[in-house]
């Protein structure tokens, strides 16, 4: 009776049209309302990860490019944002919002093919949360003495804001809305490796009728970057990004008059314990470190696991692994795309040849890997301890550890034992385990029975070396408020 | 409890272990199965499977043998105009219908599956039941679908629904035991997942849905949570159960998805009528359907398919 035999049975593969998605040969910088050639004249190349080919060429910003931004965005805040009524801001981000909408295809085929991540997740994720925080902030625009009961409310002035390359139009939109909703305007510097989306988003806002100057879009690299946290006349840094580069910045600012969030690094523990509904902590915890192949800033990239559960989840997390399904980015079948540059493969390489070198276990599913592009296979780490070098730092890929522990306050310890403090995720059936934890844990962000679940009205940010200042919800507006 | 009446005595069991479900987590999973994409080649691969797991299914007061033939007939020629095409699995009727199910569909392949226990609402004493499952054995039914006690279930007397089950698969000598949970009526996926375990370790062949009688009946997520048990049981003893939905499965998609399911979840090993079936009646004309329009491109109308 028993006929145990394989039968094969594969999906079709299910790649998305890009033809109807329009990439310019060449992007130039948005400053004043106007798409301008760079003072430098120089132009860099962004890639898809997925083919290594070229998709555009990017002005590359400098300093005098900045300036010029940087007074558009003064002058546009002095003359019209900050004089304008809450609700006909609201208008103009109401409009930014339904226009997004109405792209939302392309957009999430652009960012796709130039981020590498699975057309699963920007068609799903990326892109319609990106369009809800504007939409939430769009609703507050004309409610901020709600928001501060009986204080005076005051925009800040002109927001620098910097925003990394693993969801480019998501921290555009973070960024962006809440800053405009509170009558700031802003000079905003896309990653090299992602600007793509960030262009497209310029050109909704120009034609979303938002006036000349309010947002300034300026490519370029980390000097680009630098001459935006440098400018004497910017109010505000909105940084996210690595703790290294949230480092500088905070140096560079201090002293000057110029706030600052700051959303960096983490090393987040996923909890599992003993009594958890363990089949769906497994999905938890493919989602926490797998979800846009471990370019998350809040991934959940240290799993403790309770000793008693721990071979079986170990068991069950190896056998969901292998029907990942690893490839183009721009297929509906696709879970796991392409790693962001090859910067990052090296990196993560690097981190891979550490952890062997310090002895831990390694296990990697077995699916084909692309040989063009940049890909990397999901990978976990056992036998390692909170001294092992990739236990303590981020990786920033699809490379999980594996760690064990005995009593919930030993899971606390290891889980607050960490330079950082972004995010947690709790796997219990008892509530009572839910609250005890999430009091004692160190993370800006807990999430219990789930992982990576984000939302316009939830606040996000960080403790420790994860930075400071929220973003989303109420709390997100008080990084662009002064309160009197 | 009681294990020796169990067909497997390999270790011990006890069904305050079942694991706890979370319907949040396992709604999320389901819906990554409804995103794959099934098109062309595989699409009708997994077509023609669907059709060869299904359990052709009448059950009703007034089946007659005029009416169980006429199925039977169905159950060997699908589509006659359509060369290639596999039978279904297997028929499945009442008891008393069995003799005349066997002897329509003799030589075909196709098995014949008697519902027992005093199906659908299992309100009968274990005499009763045994009697009613030998009688379906004797008359030549080779796969037994029986249903378990829910009143005793969520009563909490798990003892009485396991020893039950146990003297069932007793009764059946070489047929399949099916055990049916009838999840609609037991309602949370942790006491679908128990009902599992217990069906599982007291001797099911197969781990079976709904009886068809009540909504809702197979959904995405209870099937899931019942393979989620079976996959269980197999890495801790290696042995095969199989999963049959049954109930609400009207239309190829959600048939394709359940499939998807199967793969990810248990491996590709299931997909056969040995391990996974569908107990339906009206899913095989509308399978029959999406197979010929992926070969002439157009619908055909309901009337260009035999309804029996």
């Amino acid at each position: 009776m028993a006929k145990e035999k394989n039968i094969s049975w594969d999906y079709s593969p299910a790649p998305e049209n890009t033809s109807h998605v329009k990439v310019k040969e060449r992007y130039e910088l948005y400053i004043d309302g106007k798409f301008v050639k760079p003072e430098s004249a120089k132009y860099f190349d962004t890639v898809s990860p997925s083919t290594g080919k070229k998709l555009a060429s990017i002005a590359y910003g400098n300093e005098k490019d900045v300036d010029k931004a940087v007074k558009a965005a003064r002058n546009a805040y002095v003359n019209i944002w900050s004089k304008m009524s809450g609700a006909e801001r609201g208008k103009y981000i109401y409009r930014i919002a339904r226009l997004m909408q109405e792209r939302a295809r392309e957009l999430s085929v652009i960012e796709s093919m130039d981020s590498g991540k699975a057309i699963r997740e920007s068609r799903d994720v990326d892109v319609p949360l990106a369009c809800n925080h504007f939409f939430y902030y769009a609703g507050w625009a004309d409610k901020l003495e709600y928001a501060f009961p009986n204080r005076k409310v005051e925009s800040l002035g002109v927001a620098g804001q910097i925003i990394p390359w693993n969801f480019p139009i998501l921290m555009a939109a973070w960024k962006i809305a809440p800053a405009l909703a509170t009558g700031n305007t802003i000079v905003i510097k896309p990653a090299e490796t992602t600007p793509l989306t960030a262009m497209k988003l310029a050109e909704i806002i120009h034609d979303s009728g938002l006036p000349a100057g309010v947002v300034n879009v300026v490519t370029g690299y980390g000097d680009t970057g630098a001459a935006i946290v440098n400018h004497n006349d910017v109010d505000k840094i909105a940084f996210t990004g690595s703790t290294g580069v949230g480092k500088i910045i905070q140096k560079a600012i201090a002293g000057t008059k110029k706030k600052a969030t700051l959303e960096l690094g983490g090393k987040s523990a996923n909890i599992i314990l003993e009594d958890a509904p363990l089949d769906q902590a497994v999905e938890g915890i493919i989602n926490g470190i797998f979800f846009n192949q471990g370019h998350v800033c809040c991934a959940g990239s240290r799993l403790l696991v309770q000793e008693s559960v721990a071979d079986k989840v170990i068991r069950k997390l190896k056998r969901r692994m292998e029907t990942l399904v690893v490839g183009d980015p721009l297929d509906k079948n696709t879970d796991v795309g392409a790693i962001n540059s090859k910067e990052q493969l090296d990196i993560i390489k690097k981190y891979v040849s550490i952890g062997l070198e310090e002895g831990a276990t390694m296990h990697q599913i077995s699916c084909n890997i692309p040989k063009n592009g940049y890909f990397f296979a999901p990978t976990i780490f056992t036998d390692v301890a909170q001294s092992s070098t990739i236990v303590k730092e981020e990786i920033f890929g699809p490379v999980l550890t594996v760690q064990t522990f005995r009593t919930v306050d030993e899971a606390i310890q290891k889980a607050n034992n960490s330079e950082y403090g972004l995010a947690a995720g709790v796997w219990t059936d008892k509530g009572s385990r839910i609250f005890n934890l999430t009091t004692k844990l160190n993370a800006g962000v807990i999430w219990a029975n789930t992982y990576n679940k984000f939302d316009p009205a939830s606040p996000f940010g960080g403790y420790k070396e994860s930075g400071f200042g929220r973003e989303g919800g109420l709390h997100g507006l008080n990084a662009y408020v002064k309160l009197r | 409890m009681n294990r020796d009446k169990g067909m497997r005595k390999d270790f011990f069991f006890d069904p305050s272990n079942s694991p706890v479900v979370d319907k949040v987590g396992v709604e999320e999973r389901v819906s990554r199965f409804q995103k794959r994409s099934i098109k062309k080649e595989s699409k009708l691969q997994g077509l023609k499977m669907i059709l060869n797991m299904i359990d052709l299914t009448t059950l009703e007061g007034k089946d007659t043998e005029g009416k169980v033939k006429q199925m039977c007939f169905k159950a060997k020629h699908l589509h006659d105009s359509y060369p290639g095409l596999p039978t279904v699995a297997a028929v499945c009727v009442y008891p008393s219908m069995v003799k005349t199910a066997k002897l329509a569909v003799r030589g075909s392949g196709v098995k014949v599956a008697s519902v027992s226990t005093a199906f659908p609402s299992g309100q009968a004493p274990l005499e009763v039941k045994l009697t009613d499952t030998k009688f379906a054995v004797e008359s030549g039914a080779d796969e037994i679908d029986m249903v378990i006690s829910r009143g005793r279930f969520l009563k909490g007397d798990y003892n009485f629904v396991y020893d039950e089950i146990a003297a069932i698969k007793n009764a059946c000598g070489k047929a399949r035991l099916k055990v049916i949970l009838e999840t609609g009526e037991l309602v949370t996926l942790d006491d679908v997942r128990k009902a599992s375990d217990i069906a599982i370790h007291a001797g099911a062949d197969f781990i079976k849905t709904s009886t068809g009688k009540i909504s809702p009946a197979a959904t995405l997520q209870v099937t899931y949570t019942m393979l989620e048990a079976i996959r269980d049981y197999y890495d801790e003893t290696g042995i095969m159960i199989g999963m049959k939905p049954a109930g609400g499965i009207s239309n190829s998609k959600l048939a394709l998805h359940n499939l998807v399911m199967v793969k990810e979840v248990l491996g590709s090993m299931w997909l056969s009528n040995e391990w996974f079936r569908f107990g339906a009646s009206s899913l095989a004309n509308d399978v029959l359907m999406q197979i010929l329009k992926t070969e002439t491109g157009i619908y055909q109308s309901g009337d260009y398919f035999s309804i029996d």
